[in-house]
């Protein structure tokens, strides 16, 4: 909301400084976004007078110009304005002067050889209006004010302050709303309002409301005999200020007192009407071209206002295009509506539509100003266009009732946590317009004494308004413009903000007695040791974005969640996987020079029903980069993928050893190369794997890669436990190692010899490994040999050559169940 | 002389002369050995009269000890020159580079969510989380936000095509604070609608249709939600300063609460910190009335509104408290001096690795919570 300080001062009666005001508005809640003076560059340009004027030697269309701005010496002008004459006063810029509507800077320059210093303006080039058939023309009496600077002679000098109006301040859409409450926080005081003398006569017209819904109330009148022209310099000047294009008369006088008053109001030509206007529902697909050229088709829950011929006004939106007032125009009917809110914002909504009066009606305009608001725009056609003006006439009622708020002035220490005197709350509650009565239930005080000087514990039951006969100390009724004010914490707000929330003292929270207890849960602490077991194992956290393109989560098997109104085709699906995001990184980072790419992720997968929290992770390019010990580079496989996997599910607290090896790790995998963990064959804690040469293909990577996700949420929560551990003592018998080597088919899953070699003795052997697989001729077609080290931990007693040969046997016959050979 | 301290002397000199393991071998053999010359002498001792065998004994043993001891010692230097020249053939250039391991980092983003539970930790609050995909009815109506009220309008919402069970589309939340909902739901639901106490604080990912310089469409925020008895807005104030104050490591920071308008608190605050510069760069804290400094916006908050309380199945007259949030990115880019937030998202190493912090950087509250 744009305003310059001369208009709040029509409101305002205060000496405070600018500086004052503006700080004032910030502090009450009407944070100042801008502050501008239009003088500031208009400052330079001075009164001057052309005191010769003369033919250019080379140019028709030029003159010579001999131009007094009060220096010492007249200057040397090259202009090409027609009106430019001797005599003439106008608006001079020296050079070295900024023009501001032609964005450069006067510089001496040669004009078809004749040199030329500075320039006489048009209004345009000073950005004072569209005109620039020639320059300005000022009466002739300025010659007296010659090289005084034109933003002093032409009263330029006032400030435009913008502020940013919250969504529940429709009072302040209005500039006299704004000078309350600057009233209200001690910045002067705010004049009587000023409506202005209507003389009426003459039978209203005929304005009726069949909505009474949408439209509760509809007032109306006529001014006939009137004469439409450009409306007067004081008020161009405050539309422009706030930012408001000019028109005509008719129209600037509503679009000023929607500014002025908060109040939108809409003007109809009646030369263009037939029959009288009614608020009505619209009809389904009835049409409407409004004043912004566009046109809108409706449904039976918009209001319209609407003659014998259809609809005319998108009612409390937007006129339409037809009706509108012109310069020919000569009889008005002059519309003041109250439009209910809610149903004003889904007509917005669903048409996709704004305005000024939108943005009013659907914040809820003050029912009580309807009389005020017609009558303060026909005195100013009155006024401005003459006419004579009719009788008003209302049709419906506007919701004037307003609640009465029960309120204890302690309540505002409880929420507020300030102590304001009561005496000094009714004041600022006043001062905004609302009512304060003593509560007639009980006999209240208004003594300081009373007040919030006292405890500021609260019983409870006089927060509520009344409850078991404890009435509130205060009946407060607010203003008809404050419909945002509902309960009691409104109050406090008003009276908090007005006192001052940089005066509320700061209050140390309550701390709890007793020992610190932990705040993060058993699964975010697994997720935090996750990923900085991830970073510590040399890979790096990236974020990508949730939404992937169709094209990316088409190989996850695509997105259940698109989004209806995406930014762009690139970020519109949800993603089904962390994947995508990672390999699209890894790409530009590659793009980018760099050889290695180790990034892992920590979010959510979108799946039909439920997010679920994942790690995932993508190594692409070398694995080792070439070096002088190890030769040339290698790149990643799957067990690499596998070995990250490991480590991060062990930090995130699962249980390792119970983990089985799984296939169908997915189709975006290399079907060979890749794998689950699993606890159980339905509970998947991760799938790893090479990706599959197509899909790295698809989404553009260059280069094999490998990949993984680590389903965290499937990762079984570690039951709380004490501190204290299982007993335990280094065993006093050493522990001794057996190798075994085995021929076995040569699909035989090696996990599967290692655990049925593990689970020979369950007591003895308590570790089993893998260390060599050999494939070749000497083992025998479609055969392997797999040798296996296990672990055997004595416990009562040193094994003898007997409890080994035990042991041996049953390994070598755990594992013939697999069909495995001792290698001979 | 006599004999035996001649033939001590010979073989002494014999054994300083040697030049090898056999050669001594030799040595010891032809002096200690079995029929060695002086071993032959010892057994002479047994013949000799016990006056005799106390003046020839002692030198003779004398004699044996000597030899032993220097063939110990020629083959203890021996042993060593032999490993010196050994390890003169193992020299290695120690100025090649070692095998080298990759470097991870941890993304700002997860440093400072790691900082924030920390500090909120401190003052008693838990990690609470929800769903990114929400429907209308946690993310707007709930939170006081009815479907005509024109502040949704100003949330620039991502919707489904998918509806809600109200027949409502579902959407991306807009803000973390459909968590507080859902948490203060849960607490009324578990306590048969009579409350507890709640202090929380709620991070992760938000979404709005709004993508440039300084606007991404998908961000973080992090919100906090106090409900208690006797709950008012100094304790805000104070929480919002103790906040802002460990977050940025200064105790010179100013806050200033404006009046400002959200449509879940009642009254509501924004919240400006105080800034200023320092050697060139615009640092959170310092005098914001000085050269260069100012105010900014960080953070919103305020008095949780009763129709919010209510929503949840609270009883508002007997439960008050406050609710503040912000964004994290932001608290980042403030913090440790980043200029782009497109940036947080984009994966590059190079700004990963000059702007991650490394895995063993927990934030802790003895070892401060800025790495």
């Amino acid at each position: 909301m744009k305003f310059s300080l001369s208009w709040l001062k029509a409101h305002l009666d205060t000496d405070a400084s600018l500086t004052e005001i503006t700080d004032k508005l910030t502090d009450i809640g009407l944070e100042l976004e801008g502050l501008e003076n239009p003088a500031d560059a208009l400052r330079p340009f001075r009164v001057a007078k052309v005191i010769e004027a003369g033919p250019h030697p080379n140019a028709d269309k030029l003159q010579l110009l001999k131009v007094d701005d009060g220096s010492d010496q007249p200057w040397q002008v090259v202009c090409g304005a027609p009106n430019a004459r001797k005599d003439m006063v106008g608006v001079f810029g020296p050079p070295g002067t900024y023009i501001p509507g032609s964005d450069f800077t006067l510089k001496p320059a040669k004009i078809r050889d004749v040199e030329s210093f500075g320039m006489m303006c048009s209004a345009r080039e000073l950005e004072l209006g569209d005109d620039h058939d020639g320059i300005i023309e000022l009466p002739a009496d300025a010659a007296a004010a010659v090289g005084t600077s034109y933003a002093d002679y032409a009263q330029l000098d006032d400030p435009v302050i913008d502020i940013a109006i919250t969504p529940n301040r429709q009072d302040c859409m209005g500039v006299r709303g704004i000078a309350r409450d600057l009233a209200a926080a001690g910045i002067g005081t705010l004049k009587p309002l000023e409506i202005g003398s209507v003389e009426r006569s003459g039978a209203g017209p005929d304005v009726r409301t069949d909505d009474p819904e949408g439209c509760p109330a509809f007032y109306g009148c006529t001014v006939t005999g009137l004469t439409n022209g450009t409306s007067p310099d004081w008020m161009q000047a405050r539309l422009k200020s706030a930012g408001q294009k000019l028109i005509n008369a008719l129209v600037d006088i509503t679009n000023y007192v929607m500014l002025d008053h908060g109040r939108p109001l809409h003007v109809y030509d009646v030369a263009k009407l037939k029959g009288g206007l009614v608020a009505r529902k619209a009809k389904a697909g009835e049409k409407l071209t409004a004043l912004n050229d566009k046109e809108y088709t409706l449904d039976e829950t918009m209001t319209v206002i609407a003659d014998d011929n259809g609809a005319h006004d998108i009612g409390g939106i937007m006129g339409g295009a037809e009706t509108g007032s012109e310069e020919s125009t000569t009889e008005v009917l002059i519309e003041c509506a109250y439009f209910d809110p809610a149903s004003i914002a889904k007509t917005g909504q669903k048409l996709m539509l704004t305005s000024d009066a939108r943005q009013r009606f659907e914040r809820g305009v003050d029912p009580a100003f309807l009389d005020n608001g017609i009558d303060i725009a026909t005195a100013l056609v009155l006024d401005l266009c003459g006419g004579n003006a009719s009788e008003i006439t209302r049709a419906g009622a506007p919701p004037t009732d307003m609640p009465t708020i029960s309120y204890d002035p302690k309540q505002c220490a409880a929420l507020g946590g300030i102590d304001v005197a009561p005496e000094k709350q009714k004041s600022i509650l006043e001062a905004l317009g609302f009512q304060v009565t003593l509560c007639s239930r009980v006999g209240g005080s208004l003594s300081p004494e009373a007040g919030a000087g006292e405890a500021v514990e609260m019983d409870s039951r006089l927060r509520g308004n009344t409850d078991k006969g404890h009435a509130s100390l205060w009946d407060v009724t607010p203003p008809t413009w404050r419909r945002d004010v509902e309960g009691w914490q409104d109050l406090v707000e008003e009276v908090v903000r007005i006192e001052g929330l940089d005066n509320v003292p700061s209050t140390p929270l309550p701390r709890k007695a007793g020992v610190a207890k932990p705040t993060a849960s058993p699964e975010q602490l697994a997720e935090r040791k996750a990923r900085r077991a991830a970073a510590a194992r040399g890979l790096n956290e990236t974020v990508t974005w949730s939404f992937i393109s169709d094209k990316e989560a088409a190989p996850f098997g695509g997105g259940t969640w698109s989004l209806a109104n995406p930014i762009s085709e690139d970020l519109k699906v949800m993603r089904p996987s962390l994947l995508p995001g990672l390999i699209a990184a890894a790409q530009r980072n590659a793009d980018r020079g760099a050889s290695s790419m180790r990034l892992f992720e920590v979010g959510r997968r979108y799946l039909a029903t439920t997010e679920h929290q994942t790690i995932g992770l993508v190594l692409a390019g070398e694995n080792k980069a070439r070096s002088w010990q190890a030769g040339s580079a290698t790149k990643y496989d799957a067990f690499d993928a596998k070995a990250e996997v490991l480590a991060i599910l062990e930090a995130a607290g699962a249980p390792i050893d119970k983990l089985m090896d799984f296939g169908e790790a997915g189709d975006h995998y290399h079907p060979g190369q890749s794998g689950t963990l699993r606890l159980g064959p339905k509970k998947i804690l991760a799938a790893y794997g090479a990706l599959h040469p197509s899909v790295t293909k698809a989404l553009g990577l260059k280069g094999s890669a490998v990949g993984a996700e680590i389903f965290l949420d499937a990762i079984p929560v570690k039951k709380a436990k004490d501190h204290m551990r299982e007993a335990f003592a280094p065993p006093a018998l050493q522990a001794v190692t057996r190798d075994f080597a085995f021929i076995v088919d040569a699909d035989l899953p090696a996990g599967d010899l290692v655990r049925a070699v593990k689970g020979a003795d369950k007591k003895l052997i308590t570790g089993a490994r893998l260390f060599d697989l050999f494939e070749g001729a000497s083992v025998g077609a479609g055969k392997k040999s797999l040798a296996v080290e296990i672990t055997l931990q004595p416990v009562e007693a040193t094994l003898t050559e007997e409890d080994l040969k035990a042991v041996s046997d049953k390994v070598v016959a755990g594992a013939a169940k697999l069909g495995a050979e001792l290698r001979g | 002389m006599s004999d035996i301290e001649v033939i001590k002397d010979k073989y002494l000199g014999e054994i300083s002369a040697a030049t090898d393991g056999d050669a001594l071998e030799t040595i010891r053999v032809a002096a200690l050995g079995k029929k060695g010359e002086i071993s032959l002498l010892l057994k002479t001792l047994g013949k000799m009269t016990p006056e005799e065998r106390q003046t020839e004994g002692p030198k003779i043993n004398g004699a044996r000890q000597a030899v032993a001891d220097a063939i110990a010692a020629r083959k203890e230097a021996m042993e060593s020159d032999v490993l010196n020249a050994r390890l003169a053939t193992e020299k290695l250039d120690m100025t090649l580079p070692p095998p080298s391991a990759p470097k991870g980092s941890i993304h700002p983003v997860s440093q400072v969510m790691d900082e924030l539970a920390e500090i909120f930790a401190d003052l008693g609050f838990s990690v609470a989380t929800g769903p990114e995909i929400e429907d209308d009815w946690h993310n707007f109506t709930a939170l006081n936000i009815p479907e005509t009220h024109p502040a949704r309008a100003m949330h620039d919402t991502f919707y489904f095509p998918q509806t809600d069970d109200q027949g409502m589309p579902k959407l991306l939340r807009t803000h973390t604070s459909p968590v507080q909902i859902r948490t203060m739901m849960d607490v009324a639901k578990q306590t048969d609608g009579e409350g507890e106490p709640i202090y929380i604080i709620a991070p992760g990912r938000t979404y709005r249709s709004d993508s440039d310089a300084t606007h991404t469409p998908m961000f973080h925020q992090v919100e906090g939600l106090v409900i208690d008895k006797n709950i008012h807005m100094g304790h805000l104030k104070w929480t919002l300063e103790t906040f802002v104050r460990a977050f940025f490591e200064r105790d010179d920071i100013e806050l200033r609460l404006r009046p400002s308008y959200f449509p879940f608190t009642e009254p509501s605050a924004e919240v400006d910190v105080g800034f200023s510069v320092e050697k060139g760069r615009r640092i959170i804290g310092g005098d914001p009335r000085g050269d260069n400094g100012g105010w900014m916006e960080i953070l919103g908050s305020g008095m949780v509104h009763p129709n919010v309380i209510r929503n949840c199945g609270l009883d508002p007259d007997v439960w008050q408290g406050f609710a503040f949030g912000c964004g994290i990115d932001r608290l980042a880019m403030l913090k440790y001096g980043m200029d782009d937030l497109r940036a947080f998202f984009d994966g590059d190493l190079r700004w990963t690795e000059h702007y991650g912090f490394d895995a063993l950087d927990v934030p802790t509250l003895s070892g401060g919570v800025g790495a």
